[in-house]
């Protein structure tokens, strides 16, 4: 097996000393950059590319790379805890891990996090190490009609599985979507929804929504509601880390469904975010204690962070092959790579297999180290916690509105982010769905950029949509979750009639 | 490094062009005691973010700054943001602006809250060619002639991809059109290396796309180069494939479609108001930069022509660039209706 002899070189490029201190130098900083909201990996990775630009082009992507896992980890840190997600892909871990933190477990669920994270991460580069040499040729037949197969699969899989009235679903959606217009329209080139106001014209970023619909959202309701935080009855740290980790093998299923989902999304251009929504809604759909999602049910953390890390490992592997970033982050270290002299594309495998591989190997290790790292971490987080909310409270208003200002440097930024701090309090408060919402917003240009691109093509014609096997079967799969709900409510009507087995509605 | 500039910014920015040492006579002599700032006007990972980033690498790594340089990205309103930065930082020789055409384009098409006498040119260092490539494999095409042959049978049908609308991609694709009497399905995407894998990977027809996005997918045999929107051909003799090199890909003119000179420059800014000796200085700077291993190998890699334009120079060719730019605005009809 080729790939495997070349992985052991890989090994012996990343295995010295040096390589393992920039390793471990890299995720520090890289955790540091994640848990503050706004500073982010892509800010943080464009510091410190002029550090690397006297290093050899190896040891600069093992720097980066392994600060880009830190700042993943960092990020779920920060939505278990504080309900802010430091990195778009890590909103879904929000909807369960931060209701366990608060009802005093905040150790188990970052323990639970970073288990299924490293778990996740794992399977990824496994992938990445079998299938290499076909990803790169089996990225190329994504045209734009499988593009918006992809993100189809991803609406329907959430749209299907919503818990609650499909009325305000259905809503959310619908304003996320024209959130997510706003800005400059990539097919036409022409402003939207922008109302002459020029710090629009770039669009809202992700970022300020999740600011201030979780973080600054969460503190209102806090301030109205009263503080529950149980922090103080958090247990001695380090058994309760343990016991989670034993605890990890039992969710065996979502574990492994997570990573399939993390792994195709990471591959197709679906990324990590996609990733992490689509497989926290089939978690919810497929797991026996489905409906307890969203109240701190460990599937709930387990499901999104698993396949927001296979997914971030498998996207490096078709942003090497075809020179296309999967994300911000991505952009900057492919920025990165140009400065060292390496072309990304399909020749990078045959000309720098040195680097390729000496990359995936640093995967492997870079991964293991974030997991203890991070690990490590957990006592001085869960310690944070005991804090009283007078401490905590105004720390996360300044964490959320520095945040806030730093992802773009605008004073304007401030303002949309505590605007959607009171929007996110009103839609909690009227039992509106956040997740669909967010989902929109994330997916909504992008669903739609393919979508017209496709039409253009085609001269205007849905039939590009099942032309050929690969575009038809994932829109065939879309469509079959679309109409899930509706199919299992005929299930059971016919079958199960008066069983006593209706959903318990919560609100 | 000492530098020596003469009272007249003017006057050092010409003696500097045509390359003359200016010695001895020091008179006041300006450096930044602080760290300087280099404005990008596009988001990190694009063409003008690695260009600066190139110029901070090229000028770090070889000691020309003794203060540290921060990139800093303003890629809203389309990069406007950067020049709007430059309005609010009139006076502060502590900022350097990158960018592209946009700088003098950008108000043609588009609402922005500065105008070109908020901007001081400093120099225009290199240009970015335009290619029109195909997929030879899926499309079938493998000369600029059999591309507009099989546009003319089909019009409408033949799609070319580039990046974003009303960018320098959709701006070629109307001048090959006018120039060829066809008609064209333009889409954009939102980079050209993404519009690059969609005509490698067979889905769309053709592209236009600066040299390095599809380099790759060229030797792989995904994408051919159908012809160069330059003036003359190319000189880099690099042999990419097994019978073709960069000097051997035709001029879009030789190819039979009259569009002479499509480039695009990568310029350097300051605001304005500021200093003389300032300007002079990074001037000097940028013309050092230029000479480094790390900037030379970028052009290489980009297949960029190298022609470092300043002063009086720079400032003929920017006004003719913005008349050139006010007549294909204003046949495509893109012009803000305010200034029509």
């Amino acid at each position: 097996m080729g790939n495997f002899g070349q992985l052991m070189d890989g090994f012996a490029v990343a295995l010295t000393l040096h390589h393992v201190m920039i390793m471990v130098i890299g995720v520090l900083l890289g955790l540091i950059v994640g848990v503050l909201p706004g500073l982010g990996a892509p800010n943080g990775v464009s510091l410190l590319l002029p550090l690397t630009f006297t290093m050899d082009p190896i040891s600069a992507i093992i720097l980066l790379t392994s600060m880009y896992w830190g700042a993943l980890f960092g990020g779920s840190t920060t939505s278990i805890l504080f309900n802010i997600p430091g990195e778009p892909s890590s909103v879904a871990t929000t909807f369960d891990g931060h209701p366990m933190a608060k009802q005093g477990e905040a150790v188990r669920a970052l323990t639970l996090a970073f288990g299924s994270a490293g778990f996740g991460a794992m399977v990824g580069v496994i992938v990445i190490t079998l299938l290499s040499s076909w990803v790169a040729n089996f990225a190329l037949r994504f045209g734009s009609p499988e593009y918006f197969a992809v993100y189809f699969m991803a609406f329907a899989s959430f749209i299907g599985m919503a818990g609650g009235s499909p009325f305000k679903t259905l809503v959310c959606i619908m304003l996320g979507l024209a959130v997510g217009t706003v800005g400059m329209d990539t097919i036409s080139g022409e402003g939207r929804l922008t109302f002459g106001i020029t710090q629009l014209t770039n669009g809202i970023s992700f970022l300020i929504v999740v600011i201030g619909l979780f973080g600054i959202g969460e503190l209102l309701l806090t301030i109205d509601e009263g503080y529950k935080f149980d922090g103080v009855k958090a247990k001695l740290s380090l058994p309760v880390i343990l016991r989670t980790l034993a605890e990890l093998p039992r969710y065996w299923v979502t574990l492994l469904r997570s990573a399939l989902v993390g792994c195709w999304m990471g591959i197709t251009p679906g990324g990590p975010t996609a990733a992490s929504f689509m497989s926290y809604a089939l978690g919810r759909r497929f797991s026996k204690r489905g409906k307890y999602f969203g109240k701190g049910e460990p599937e709930g953390i387990v499901a999104p962070e698993t396949a927001d890390h296979s997914a971030g490992s498998c996207a490096l592997l078709p942003m090497l092959a075809l020179g296309v970033p999967g994300s911000a982050t991505a952009a900057v270290m492919m920025g990165g790579l140009m400065i060292w002299g390496l072309s990304p594309g399909p020749m990078l495998f045959t000309s720098r297999p040195d680097f390729v591989w000496g990359l995936i190997a640093s995967m492997y290790m870079g991964n293991v180290i974030a997991v203890v790292l991070v690990l490590a971490t957990v006592p001085i987080f869960a310690w944070i916690l005991r804090a009283p909310f007078t401490v905590v409270g105004p720390l996360i208003a300044i964490v959320c509105l520095i945040g806030a200002y730093t992802v773009s440097n605008h004073m304007f930024d401030v303002w949309v982010a505590l605007a959607f701090g009171v929007a996110g309090y009103v839609f909690k408060k009227l039992d509106y769905p956040l997740a669909p919402f967010v989902l929109a917003v994330v997916l909504g240009d992008k669903a739609e950029d393919a979508f017209r691109q496709s039409m253009l093509s085609s001269g205007g014609s849905l039939a590009v949509f099942f032309e050929n096997p690969l575009v038809a079967s994932m829109m065939g799969i879309g469509i079959l979750l679309l109409s899930l709900p509706l199919l299992s409510a005929l299930f059971n009507g016919l079958f199960r009639r008066g069983a006593g087995a209706g959903q318990t509605s919560s609100s | 490094m000492h530098i020596t500039s003469l009272r007249k910014g003017v006057i050092a920015a010409a003696a500097l062009t045509a390359g003359l040492a200016v010695s001895g006579a020091a008179l006041a002599e300006w450096k930044p005691d602080r760290p300087v700032e280099l404005v990008v006007s596009a988001g990190p990972g694009g063409g003008s973010d690695i260009f600066t980033r190139v110029v901070q690498a090229a000028l770090t790594k070889n000691k020309l700054v003794d203060t540290p340089l921060i990139v800093v990205n303003k890629p809203g309103g389309s990069g406007s943001e950067a020049f709007n930065y430059a309005k609010d930082n009139a006076g502060s020789p502590y900022k350097v602006y990158f960018g592209t055409q946009d700088a003098y384009v950008l108000p043609l098409g588009t609402k922005v809250n500065y105008a070109m006498k908020d901007l001081t040119p400093v120099a225009s260092m290199v240009f970015d060619v335009f290619i029109l490539w195909s997929n030879p494999k899926a499309s079938g095409i493998n000369t600029a002639q059999e591309f507009i042959a099989k546009a003319k049978e089909n019009p409408g049908k033949v799609r070319v991809a580039g990046a974003k609308a009303k960018d320098a991609d959709e701006t070629v694709v109307t001048l090959v059109e006018r120039a060829t009497g066809t008609d064209l399905a333009y889409i954009p995407y939102k980079s050209g290396s993404e519009a690059a894998i969609q005509v490698a990977g067979g889905h769309i027809e053709a592209n236009t796309n600066n040299p390095s996005e599809s380099l790759e997918q060229w030797k792989a045999g995904n994408q051919k180069p159908l012809c160069v929107f330059t003036a003359e051909r190319l000189a880099d003799k690099t042999v990419v494939t097994e019978n073709m090199s960069w000097a051997d890909i035709p001029t879009c003119v030789e190819a039979g479609i009259d569009v002479k000179d499509f480039v695009q420059p990568r310029t350097v800014w300051m605001a304005a108001d500021v200093p003389a000796e300032a300007v002079a200085y990074y001037t000097e700077l940028m013309q050092k930069a230029m000479q480094t291993p790390e900037f030379k190998d970028y052009t290489a890699r980009n297949v960029q022509i190298t022609k470092f334009m300043t002063g009086d120079e720079l400032k003929t060719f920017l006004a003719e660039q913005t008349k050139n730019y006010e007549k294909i605005y204003a046949d495509n009809n893109w012009l803000l209706p305010a200034s029509q």
